[in-house]
């Protein structure tokens, strides 16, 4: 199947901290700041609760990039949730290193409360970033793929 | 078979604009298990509340998703709607497609797409919740003020009068903070001591309140209802309990160099010292820093002129440790420092001051006694330069994005009061914007405008340059004449913004509050909960949270008081029941867990259970003390084996809104 690049429409994942990242997208959404319909976020606790895991299966279920976002360090509501989340990350990069998927398509983000055009802008340059690198192929289960 | 309900709403034209919802309504309808999806206008009004308790009855249903806005704005709200029809509140999910989605997006046919994604994520997810029981857990009736301004003060005042023991901790050796500095008040000019001081003597008689002062919070720890604070009381050398406060020792002590923080370093205090006359508690500090007895031991005069025998040199910092049901957040603000702004030679120049400087300037226990002279010559200033907005409203990194908010305000009470006191002087105010909204304020302006004759000049002062003959050259524009102007000047006063005070950064961490980019406290809801913070059980007071006025500070004291004695009352209150659990089958007690808990929740034991061939093994389990999870889900990451999940959070839950994104 060829997919023509122009109208490459990722399907992108953000896992977002109940406590910062979550209320600063609420906040890009209170103060209208446009960023692309191609972001879809998920409400978790901490970033913490990011199982690296859940970024593979999403991957496996064809997302094109997915974007962990939490408490700046030094902020965490559970005072050390953030550090987990980035050490299990770094890991994670390693991983998806070995099998061959771009480091690109995923990133960790600090996003507080308080920075709603972080938030739109870091969705932004994302959603441009995974445009750039294409359709993901490599780890996505055919057998899940949208008919 | 799950039966769930979906509900869109329009939230008038706020998702409607840009979302079908219709479309939405229509295509959730087709999702497996939902039997019955409906669309209205309000959902979060009263009938539309209705229409959810009634469909949960009449459909029997087993779940409900709900298309609107925030769950941080109405989750709760529609749990209480679901549980008033029977249905267990853990049941229910939001699917955010109003900030998240209609309020971001332009295009009505991806917007409408967008929705319904969310929408079936949340469906996804409904399906697998599982209903949950809130644990209650008690309330420690004591709560804990940090900073003891006028902020402080109120809020402890409050809690007292209401009945419950409150504990003041204030960095300083006395409490009172920046008002105490100021001279007079706005807009009703009366004197700013007379009205602190004796609230201040109110905050230390009442039984009900004890003060810490010069003591620090080191560390907190636990939850709303439960925290476990741990004091640091520094070392004043001075017997608290003995000392009287007779100030026997300041007279003797030969230390007399030590620039006098209370009036802003313009004059010189002893190393011993009580911070001003009316002071609370009025205890002595001795100041190691200057102290010669301290530094090398040699002089001993206080010890020796103390009647009481309170001077102890060996004292060291000691630590208490408390418990408070509740914390409320008063740590203030403080001028910013100056040092990056050359142009108006405010560290070459003595003549050039900010105007808490002039507060303590002007006042009657100030280094002049009240009568305004020149910090150089101590000769009577004729001309008077304000210049507003000095590191407010700045675009660049030298100074912060906000308006100082009391300036404005500030800066017409102290051109009025000079002009009613020396009318031979003239002020001229520099201003890019007067501020004065405010019971009273532009009415407060207009007088020193048009009574005081101060001279207002919209503009920006460029350059402050001292002259050899003593007096300043202001060079500034005057933007309504478009003429560049010259004021030789005898003083020049600059309205410094204000920032929060330093301690409150590694508070907010101590505290795991969030704080906005200037490091003021974020308040939970910038309209509906304004003194309450995100974190459960901490509360914020005056301008630790904002830049705030005397009257605006005391009313968000009371406020922060009301909402803190709102939960002292409960004799407990109910647990997020969003915690995590261990499989015990599934565990195989590898501690990996115990690496990640930040609350200390998990705990190992051994149990019995019986294998399939009958025989019974003792294998090593961890199991979660749900009251005081807190339900972060680190541990639920580190389970090699998958036995530690989280509710409401759960693996197969976060998985099937992945798999419902992506196809």
């Amino acid at each position: 199947m060829q997919v023509n690049d122009n109208n490459f429409e990722p399907v992108i994942v953000a896992f977002c901290c109940n406590w910062c990242s979550y209320a600063g997208a609420d906040l890009s959404g209170t103060n209208r700041l446009n960023y692309p319909t191609n972001v879809k976020i998920i409400r978790v606790p901490c970033s913490c609760r990011v199982n690296p895991m859940f970024i593979l299966r999403a991957f496996q279920r064809g997302a094109d990039g997915v974007i962990i976002c939490g408490c700046h360090p030094g902020d965490c509501h559970y005072t050390s949730g953030n550090y987990y989340a980035r050490r299990r990350i770094t890991l994670l990069y390693s991983m998806l290193d070995f099998l061959g998927i771009e480091r690109d398509r995923t990133r960790l983000e600090w996003v507080s409360a308080a920075e709603g055009a972080k938030f739109a802008a870091t969705m932004e340059s994302f959603t441009e970033q995974v445009k750039a690198l294409g359709p993901n192929r490599r780890l996505e289960d055919l057998r899940c793929r949208k008919q | 078979m799950q039966r769930i309900g979906v509900f869109v709403c329009h939230c008038g034209t706020n998702i409607a604009a840009t979302v079908d919802v219709k479309a939405v309504a229509e295509a959730l309808g087709h999702e497996p298990g939902v039997v019955i999806s409906q669309d209205y206008q309000y959902m979060c009004s009263e009938s539309g509340q209705n229409l959810v308790k009634d469909a949960i009855k009449e459909h029997n249903l087993s779940g409900i998703v709900i298309c609107s806005c925030s769950p941080r704005m109405h989750e709760n709200t529609f749990r209480k709607a679901a549980a008033a029809a029977g249905l267990n509140p853990y049941l229910v999910e939001i699917a955010n497609i109003r900030e998240q989605c209609s309020w971001i997006h332009r295009d009505i046919a991806t917007a409408t797409e967008k929705a319904i994604i969310l929408g079936k994520a949340a469906v996804a997810k409904v399906h697998l919740n599982t209903p949950l029981t809130s644990m209650e857990s008690p309330v420690v009736k004591r709560a804990l003020v940090i900073g003891g301004g006028i902020a402080g003060i109120q809020t402890a005042l409050d809690i007292a009068e209401a009945g419950f023991d409150v504990d003041i901790v204030e960095k300083e050796a006395t409490i009172g903070g920046k008002m105490a500095q100021i001279d007079k008040t706005f807009p009703t000019l009366d004197c700013a001591a007379c009205i602190l001081t004796p609230k201040m003597v109110e905050a230390s008689q009442n039984e009900k309140i004890h003060i810490y002062a010069f003591s620090e919070v080191e560390a907190v720890k636990g939850f709303v209802g439960n925290f476990t604070v741990k004091i640091k009381r520094k070392a004043r050398y001075v017997d608290e309990v003995k000392c009287t406060g007779c100030g026997a020792c300041i007279e003797k002590c030969p230390m007399k160099k030590v620039p006098n923080e209370f009036n802003m370093g313009l004059d010189n205090r002893h190393a011993v010292y009580i911070p001003f006359a009316q002071a609370v508690p009025k205890i002595a500090t001795i100041d190691p820093n200057y102290c010669m007895m301290l530094k090398n031991g040699k002089c001993g005069l206080c010890s020796k002129v103390c009647a009481a025998g309170a001077i102890d040199y060996k004292q060291q910092d000691s630590f208490i440790e408390e418990k408070y049901g509740a914390i409320v957040v008063a740590t203030g603000f403080n001028p910013i420092k100056l040092d990056k702004y050359d142009e108006f030679s405010y560290n070459t120049c003595p003549d050039v001051v900010t105007s808490l400087e002039l507060e303590r300037l002007m006042n009657a226990a100030g280094p002049n006694g009240g009568t305004l002279l020149r910090p150089s010559d101590k000769s009577h200033p004729h001309t008077i330069v304000f210049v507003q907005c000095v590191g407010s409203r700045c675009s660049d990194e030298k100074g912060k994005p906000y308006c100082s908010k009391i300036c404005c305000m500030y800066t017409a009470k102290h051109a009025m009061l000079i002009r009613d006191k020396y009318p031979d002087t003239e002020v001229y105010v520099f201003y890019i914007d007067v501020r004065t909204p405010g019971k009273n304020f532009d009415e407060f302006y207009r007088r020193a405008v048009e009574q005081y004759n101060v001279h207002y000049i919209k503009g920006m002062v460029g350059k402050v340059t001292p002259k050899s003959d003593g007096k300043i050259d202001v060079q500034a524009s005057d933007l309504l004449s478009n003429e560049q102007l010259h004021i030789d000047a005898d003083m020049v006063v600059l309205a410094a913004a204000i920032e929060p005070d330093k301690t409150a950064r590694p508070l907010a961490t101590m505290l795991t509050t969030q704080m906005d980019t200037n490091d003021f406290f974020t308040e939970a809801h910038p309209k509906l909960r304004p003194v309450e913070s995100a974190t459960a059980g901490i509360f914020l007071s005056g301008a630790c949270q904002g830049p705030k006025d005397i009257p605006e500070t005391v009313a968000q004291g009371s406020a922060a008081a009301a909402k803190a004695i709102g939960l002292l009352c409960k004799n407990s209150i109910t647990c997020n029941p969003c915690v995590a659990h261990s499989d015990e089958l599934m565990c195989n007690g590898c501690s990996s867990c115990e690496k990640v808990r930040p609350y200390g929740a998990i705990t190992y034991s051994d149990k019995e259970f019986r294998m399939p061939d009958r025989t019974i093994a003792v294998r090593r389990v961890a199991s979660v003390n749900p009251a005081v999870c807190q339900g972060c889900g680190a541990c639920t990451v580190a389970c090699p084996s998958g036995a530690m999940d989280l509710s409401g959070f759960s693996n197969s839950q976060i998985m099937a809104e992945v798999d419902a994104i992506c196809k």
